[in-house]
């Protein structure tokens, strides 16, 4: 299996994008904007149908589009927390719209039923050396941005009173975690497709914060499992020859299942004995 | 162009028909939806439809079928999954659709590549993202069966659901079944949105569900007065959505339909925002 190219470079740059999306993912979570995330994950397909029908380069139409999603809802986002109404509405809007004038580009440049499906399901078998080189280099700026931002971030996820009180640049950070957001994004669509990025961010992180609440533990449990969705998951995408999406995925929802049930049944048994203590 | 063919062309005529349907009911739908901050959720449901079609196809059973029966079950898992506010949390809906999306991909493929042999993923593509120019009669009668259910269920309970919604704690105190009330909107919601996938497609129905509303829940606080907008903001962009895709065949209806509707909610936000930057200027200003 190994001695393919094509096998080495995919197993490579789903690493890669495993990891940038675990960690960008795991904020997510924790900061609940799961919908947010969703939305600007997809912009990625509008982004590639846009740039292929205006003859840009694709690459850049992918981020173009996810940095513009993030700006908008930055924008509109800080008078609507998570969970208001008000940005139920708005994300949902947003997403329908973009998604739909990703099917416009498409069915104006003739190629809604060549490209389409591989915009939004990934070709992971088809990367080259260098989208490999410029992957890389993009996650590695990231990761360091991350890495100066984190802390700060994490207490303006956990606490945002207590944080602007600090005088923390709440909207600073909150940009910050939306461009994050787009990056990893723009980077995991051409790989797995945008409507398989989604997964790769929530399914790891759901499963490390279900396991400990301590962060940097959990963190690292976010980016493990990530890595071992994607290695797993492109096994038997080569072995079965089934989409590499299902594959990817169907381990890692697994995972998310068997720990929710274990947390559930933990929870009772402690709920029983407070009761049954006097 | 001729308008008097708009009205008498037939699939014209299930286009209205079915979308009109489709309308009201994402539109009454929507608006519980939004004050819920429950969107999401019908983000989930619409891809679960796009999983319940494919599946259909590859077992070889009717795709209404399919959606439907998928979007119980959904409804059902999401119920019994969910915490105090009825609706399961956000890590769990994204967690649960986005795996589905991933089983989808894999119908899309088995379907594509055996059972018609055709691997250009059509059928992915009108799942996606509607058909509403091309609907069945059977599909047209489905969607009138969901309008009289839900405005029918609505009419019945909406008041205590609207008491639910806005103060669930009270509600429950006074004896509403709270949790019941829940089950049921999640299953309402599964049905607009299976029932709306045919026109909209799988992706593109949120839209429909949230921009109307949203414009309707800014431009009114009253209940029924918003119900009733939401319903009519959402009959308008379908219309002009459907007369502009008539006039410039090249852009698909579901696009024209959804940037009538992205209007809509823009036009409805729009004082709001720009009093609260012309008041952050004076802030500015002040300080």
């Amino acid at each position: 299996m190994l001695r393919y190219p094509f096998m080495i470079h995919a197993l490579a740059a789903g690493s890669i994008v495993a990891v940038i999306a675990a960690v960008v993912g795991w904020f997510m979570v924790l900061r609940r904007q799961s919908f947010a995330g969703h939305a600007i994950s997809l912009a990625a397909f509008p982004g590639a149908a846009g740039a292929a029908a205006l003859g840009w380069n694709v690459t850049a139409g992918y981020f173009v589009s996810c940095f513009l999603v993030a700006g908008i809802l930055g924008a509109l986002g800080p008078r609507s927390q998570p969970g208001t109404p008000r940005e139920s509405a708005i994300v949902g809007t947003v997403l329908a719209f973009i998604l739909s004038c990703g099917y416009l580009f498409s069915a104006l440049s003739g190629t809604l039923l060549s490209e389409t499906t591989h915009t939004l399901f990934g070709f992971i078998f088809g990367i080259s050396q260098a989208e490999l080189a410029a992957l890389a280099a993009t996650a590695a700026a990231l990761l360091v941005v991350l890495g100066v931002v984190g802390r700060p971030l994490l207490f303006a996820s956990v606490d945002p009173t207590l944080a602007r009180a600090r005088g923390l640049p709440l909207r600073l950070l909150d940009l910050a975690f939306l461009s994050a957001l787009a990056v990893a994004s723009a980077e995991g669509s051409q790989i797995t497709g945008a409507l398989l990025v989604f997964p790769l961010l929530v399914l790891p992180a759901a499963i490390a914060r279900d396991i400990t609440s301590r962060p940097a533990i959990s963190l690292l449990l976010s980016i493990g499992f990530g890595l071992a969705a994607v290695w797993i998951g492109l096994v038997i995408a080569y072995a079965t020859s089934y989409p590499s999406g299902f594959c990817v995925t169907t381990p890692v929802f697994a995972g998310f299942v068997v720990t929710r049930l274990l947390r559930r049944r933990e929870r009772g048994r402690i709920a029983r004995q407070v009761v049954t203590s006097p | 162009m001729n308008i008097a063919a708009f009205f008498t062309t037939s699939y014209l005529q299930h286009a209205l028909i079915a979308g009109s349907a489709a309308a009201i009911t994402a539109g009454l739908i929507g608006y519980f939806l939004v004050l819920r901050a429950q969107v999401f959720t019908a983000d989930a449901f619409g891809h679960i439809t796009y999983v319940g079609a494919l599946g259909a196809l590859v077992a070889g059973v009717n795709p209404l079928a399919g959606i439907f029966l998928a979007v119980s079950i959904t409804a059902g898992l999401l119920a019994v999954a969910g915490g105090p506010r009825g609706g399961a949390d956000d890590v769990t809906i994204g967690a649960t659709f986005s795996w589905a999306l991933g089983l989808g991909a894999l119908f899309a493929a088995i379907y594509t590549t055996r059972v018609t042999g055709a691997h250009d993923g059509r059928a992915s593509i009108s799942y996606l993202f509607g058909t509403v120019l091309s609907l069945t009669t059977t599909q047209v009668v489905v969607s009138g069966v969901v309008l009289a259910i839900v405005v029918g269920t609505l009419w019945v309970v909406g008041r205590p659901l609207l008491f639910a919604t806005v103060d669930p704690r009270l509600a429950a105190a006074r004896g509403v079944p709270v949790r019941w009330l829940d089950a049921g909107f999640l299953l309402l919601v599964g049905l607009t949105v299976g029932q709306a996938a045919q026109t909209m497609g799988a992706l593109l129905i949120l839209g429909l569900l949230a921009a109307p509303a949203g414009a309707a829940h800014l431009l009114t606080p009253r209940p029924i007065a918003g119900m009733l907008l939401a319903a009519l903001l959402a009959l308008l962009a379908v219309w002009s959505g459907l007369f502009v895709a008539y006039a410039l065949p090249d852009v698909p209806p579901s696009f024209a339909i959804l940037a009538t509707a992205a209007f809509e909610f823009a036009c409805a936000g729009a004082p709001r925002v720009r009093r609260l930057i012309s008041r952050r200027a004076l802030v500015h200003v002040a300080g």
